[in-house]
């Protein structure tokens, strides 16, 4: 019995006990009391007689037809009946319209239609936990990618704002608490199309409760958490999350490396962007003092990073107690200009505005900004709606933690192997970074680049895969020619191939920026980065033999097999320089 | 004690008495087979399938479709009887009809109670 039946027949129960007895004890009356006919004989209502009239009266149908007229003491009863049946009625039908009402009928409904829709799923699809500006960004872009996404909120004010925006397939969203496993099982999580869940509660506890739960009941799935503090990362990297995402944390190691290796950062910045937007702008963070107003947990990690990159900073912080900041730093808020002059702006090079609010963070800038006008400036966005405020405030660089995080989380899932290249750049060095830079630019233009991956196999390149199985050499250089002309290329890059290897320590090689000659294998995964919307274009070429043919050979292929028999497996040979 | 629990008891057991009541006697003596106790019987099984009405556990299920099939039966011997005088003036020859199909209900009933034993020991335990 599902829970909504089993919750209503409960609440019936009292109703119809109430009907039956109303019922039963106004038939069983009038079958007992003796009525007079026409001709002044006593006669007896039998069962059928009294049930029927008593069903017409009831419902106050009131047809009026019975044998024979009633006496008075059959008018009494009758009277008694109305009352007694009548309420009876009303009591059951008011019970009914109040179960309607019911917020907890309501509950088990919706998580009735919830469970049905989320086992109807038939495209892979994520879990997300927790509704917030990230999880919008995210819904927004895996269903603009054909990935289907289900929702688990505690507040049901969000659920309801999912409902309200427009997105192209529906969402299943459902107001529970993610932590409880058997919600994250209703929601999916054993269901065969899961490909990951993705923990982003304002709760580090939360988050890492819904690691585990994914962890020991479906090892296959992936999961994605947000961690804000370095303990709960430390604690989930140890369930072996597949991904675990401190939106401060990332952002302070980006800000790092922009110090250390302006390229690396760029290569980082474009490769996890949103396709189709302006390529961000090359930043060069200079050398020197840095002032980071606000020592919460943003601040402390960009401290700690800066710290290790040699660079000197100095701390202004309101709340000294709570947050307890290294030695030197300076009290105040930093949205006043004597703060900020104590703390030395004349000297330094650099500010970040770390607080949690917007307004002090703009109000931060703009006043260091009044006291020396070449700083560098790195403000922290917290709320999406500001987005237009920091935009305007001529930042250097503006740092939205859920917008963060969202793009790392989507890198991850449409592109698992592009975490395993940047984590390969970052050891390549500047130089080479400088390169791969140059050769991004000649290849994408203006905008940022599309960056997906792929593997050699049956389903996502099918003519690859037979042209290996046939013994033939497919190169790096004949995937980035165009199907229709093979003299122009197209506008397409192989970041890496991760090739299983048995030799290698790992068991997995790497090949980062393979050349135009390198040979691919089955079973091959390749990362690409191409111009917006070329992707398509490379498509022809891992799925249709002929077009693969025509790319390595410069022979066209007649499509057909009455056109082959026709020409005499003739080959046209289109003109080759 | 459970008072919620003498009242399930008491109207599942009281089902079953009342019905084997009417189910007893010669086939075919009006006398012996009384109308009134068939109403009882009834309305007391009515009662007890209401009773048993929202138990999510299997036990309660069985419950619920042994009770479901007594008021089947009775109900349906109700009807037969109402038709057989009435409408088609067979006289007391329906009767037969009607016992046999009470006791159809007799052995329904007697499952219910049967179940409601086990139930009962298994909590013992």
């Amino acid at each position: 019995m599902t829970k909504v039946t089993s919750l209503v027949l409960r609440r019936m129960r009292v109703p119809l006990l109430v009907l039956i007895a109303a019922y039963s004890i106004s038939i069983l009356g009038f079958v007992l009391i003796p009525g007079v006919d026409e001709n002044g004989q006593r006669w007896h209502m039998n069962f059928f007689d009294a049930i029927y009239f008593v069903s017409y009266m009831a419902t106050t149908i009131g047809f009026g037809e019975i044998p024979h007229p009633f006496t008075i003491a059959q008018r009494m009863w009758a009277t008694v009946t109305i009352y007694l049946s009548v309420v009876g009625w009303v009591y059951a039908i008011g019970s009914i319209l109040a179960l309607v009402q019911n917020s907890l009928l309501k509950r088990a409904i919706e998580e009735g239609q919830f469970t049905r829709s989320v086992s109807k799923l038939g495209e892979d699809f994520f879990i997300i936990c927790g509704y917030g500006e990230t999880s919008r960004l995210l819904v927004h872009s895996l269903n603009s990618r054909g990935f289907r996404t289900v929702v688990i909120d505690n507040d049901s004010n969000r659920i309801d704002e999912l409902s309200m925006v427009e997105i192209p397939q529906f969402v299943p969203a459902l107001v529970a608490d993610a932590s409880n496993s058997n919600v994250l099982i209703e929601a999916g999580l054993l269901h065969e199309k899961c490909k990951g869940v993705i923990a982003l509660t304002d709760s580090d506890h939360v988050n890492l409760k819904i690691a585990i739960t994914c962890r020991l009941l479906k090892k296959t799935v992936s999961v994605i958490c947000r961690a804000e503090s370095l303990d709960t990362e430390a604690n989930m990297r140890s369930f072996s999350t597949d991904y675990i995402i401190n939106p401060f944390e990332s952002f302070a190691s980006r800000l790092a490396m922009a110090l250390h290796s302006p390229s690396s950062y760029l290569i980082n910045q474009w490769l996890t962007g949103v396709p189709g937007t302006r390529l961000l702008e090359p930043v060069t963070p200079p050398r020197g003092l840095w002032l980071l107003c606000g020592y919460g947990r943003f601040g402390k990690a960009v401290h700690r990073f800066l710290t290790f990159e040699g660079v000197k900073t100095r701390i202004i912080e309101s709340n000294h107690e709570l947050t307890n900041p290294p030695e030197g730093s300076i009290k105040g808020r930093g949205t006043e200009a004597v703060t900020l002059r104590n703390a030395g702006i004349a000297d330094a090079v650099g500010i970040v505005a770390g607080t949690d609010n917007d307004t002090n963070n703009l109000s931060i800038i703009y006043t260091a900004k009044e006291q020396n006008q070449e700083l560098f400036t790195v403000a922290r966005q917290n709320h999406g709606g500001n987005e237009k405020l920091f935009q305007n405030a001529s930042l250097d660089i503006v740092m939205e933690p859920s917008d963060i995080i969202a793009h790392e989380i989507l890198s991850v899932i449409l592109a698992p192997l592009l975490a395993t290249f940047l984590q390969q750049a970052k050891t390549h060095g500047n130089q080479w970074a400088c390169e791969l830079v140059s050769r991004l630019i000649a290849i994408v233009g203006e905008t940022t680049p599309d960056t997906w991956g792929i593997e050699i196999n049956k389903e996502e390149a099918p003519a690859v895969l037979s042209a290996l199985s046939q013994g033939q050499k497919v190169l790096v250089g004949d995937l980035n020619k165009n199907h229709l002309d093979r003299e122009e290329k197209l506008h397409v890059m192989m970041l890496m191939i991760s090739r299983v290897d048995e030799g290698a320590e790992s068991g997995i090689r790497l090949i980062t920026l393979p050349d135009e000659d390198f040979q691919l294998q089955a079973g091959d995964q390749i990362l690409f980065c191409s111009r917006e919307g070329e992707r398509n274009e490379i498509s022809w070429v891992l799925n249709n033999s002929n077009a693969l043919h025509y790319v390595q050979t410069g022979e066209q292929v007649s499509e057909g097999w009455i056109w082959r028999v026709l020409s005499g497996r003739q080959r046209v040979v289109v003109a080759e320089s | 004690m459970n008072l919620e629990k003498v009242v399930f008891a008491f109207f599942i057991v009281l089902a079953l008495t009342m019905n084997f009541g009417f189910f007893v006697g010669d086939m075919n003596d009006p006398l012996h087979h009384n109308v009134y106790e068939l109403y009882v019987a009834i309305v007391v099984n009515l009662v007890a399938t209401v009773l048993k009405f929202g138990d999510r556990t299997h036990i309660g299920a069985v419950l619920l479709a042994t009770s479901l099939v007594a008021d089947l039966h009775l109900i349906a011997a109700a009807v037969a009887w109402g038709i057989g005088l009435y409408v088609l003036d067979m006289g007391n020859d329906v009767l037969g009809i009607v016992v046999s199909l009470s006791a159809g209900a007799l052995l329904a009933n007697i499952t219910s109670v049967v179940l409601l034993v086990v139930e009962t020991m298994s909590l013992r335990k």
